[in-house]
């Protein structure tokens, strides 16, 4: 009985210092480690979005686009982005949940009337060599200056404009259709989206 | 002398990667480049070091009946310690890394260590034998990550060595290529020592 009570409470001392040990150091981080991450979303921003001389990670509205499972609203953030004042230029973030493996995080740039002016994969775990080419130049830049009006978003093997990867048809129509969705909120969002001040901040 | 020795077997007699064939998942997996092998290898000897130090200030503190747990809540807690910092302050490293930085946990190099020696010596030679183990770590996968990367695209550290002209072998950044190298590069270490004897 007597070690037992021995094994409790050394294990128990441990797991405390290592927990002070831990608050101590997420205290020391967290500045850092969210300054980093706000450095890699306006990156992005900046990577999409034609110049713009404001922060465009500072200027956001938020609009709901669903709910969840357990209906809690989802909500997607639109970045502004403006020169002197005036909207240059928006991204979002969509959502494609059907990639080969996983979803596919895409940053999607557009200009005020919806047409793409860049765009950046964020996050996917599609195979290497095949479905990662998504992330390759030739393929981002297929959707530069396509809009919803002058281009089928489909992948050409199924009859739309998008170049597919060969061996690897399932990434980019993931790519192609959540980018397309994206664009269609806009369109039918538009006007929120440019209202100064609008939405919630 | 004998602290040496402590440092000094775990750089080649007991090489991790090379001889005791330790901690193959974070080898094997991010060895892709000559960058991320070195990074992997400083982060888990800096674990190292320090599950060392404190497991031997209380070797005598943890009964054998806990020193399992005992010796994993302490690596857990270094490593959750790297993790929060590389992500603060070398944010391309920790992206690079990804999962394999809270893997560490599980790296069956430490626990060893921990086990096999720290847990019966004193603090110096414990901080001895994990500088020398993580170095060797470290040796290990730089070495494949190297080759691999100076193979698999013509360049090391990022700076092309073999020029535009040279076609990448793409097959040793693919998984398989981790696996081809460390036979290639276990079958030559065994020729070495077989030559000396």
């Amino acid at each position: 009985m007597k070690d037992t009570i021995r094994l409790i409470v050394v294990l128990t001392l441990i797991a405390c210092g290592a927990g002070l040990l831990l608050s101590l150091v997420e205290q020391v981080t967290r500045a850092p480690i969210a300054e980093q991450r706000r450095q890699e979303t306006l990156k992005a921003l900046l990577a999409v979005m034609p110049a713009v001389d404001n922060s465009p990670d500072a200027d956001t509205v938020s609009l709901v686009v669903g709910q969840d499972k357990k209906g809690r609203e989802l909500t997607r953030i639109f970045y502004r982005g403006r020169n002197r004042g005036v909207l240059a230029g928006l991204a979002f973030k969509v959502v494609a949940p059907d990639g080969y493996s996983g979803t596919i995080e895409i940053m999607v740039g557009v200009d005020p009337e919806g047409t793409v002016t860049g765009l950046e994969i964020l996050a996917h775990a599609e195979t290497p060599g095949l479905g990662s080419k998504i992330e390759q130049a030739w393929f981002k830049n297929q959707f530069l200056g396509k809009s919803l009006d002058n281009a089928d978003w489909r992948v050409k093997k199924d009859g739309g404009a998008f170049d597919q990867i060969t061996g690897a048809t399932i990434s980019p129509r993931a790519v192609v259709a959540a980018v397309a969705g994206g664009l269609e909120f806009y369109r039918k969002h538009q006007a929120e989206v440019a209202a100064d001040g609008g939405g919630k901040k | 002398m004998s602290l040496l020795k402590d440092f000094s077997k775990g750089i080649w007699r007991e090489n991790a990667v090379f001889k005791l064939v330790l901690g193959m998942c974070p080898t094997l997996a991010v060895t892709t480049s000559a960058e991320n092998g070195l990074g992997m290898g400083l982060a888990t000897t800096f674990v190292l070091i320090c599950s060392n130090i404190a497991i031997s200030l209380l070797r005598k503190v943890i009964p054998g009946g806990v020193r399992i747990p005992a010796f994993i809540v302490v690596i857990a807690s270094f490593v959750t310690v790297v993790q929060l910092c590389m992500e603060a302050f070398v944010y391309d490293l920790y992206k690079a890394l990804g999962i394999f930085i809270p893997l560490i946990v599980v790296n069956c190099l430490i626990l060893g260590r921990a086990e096999a020696f720290a847990s019966k010596k004193p603090v110096i030679p414990a901080v001895a034998d994990g500088l020398g183990m993580g170095l060797g770590f470290t040796l290990g996968l730089l070495v494949l990550g190297s080759m691999r990367e100076l193979l698999g695209t013509g360049s090391i550290l990022g700076i092309p060595v073999f020029g535009a002209a040279y076609p990448p072998f793409l097959l040793l950044i693919l998984p398989p290529g981790a696996f081809i190298t460390l036979g290639f590069l276990l079958a030559g270490m065994n020729r070495l020592e077989s030559l000396r004897k």
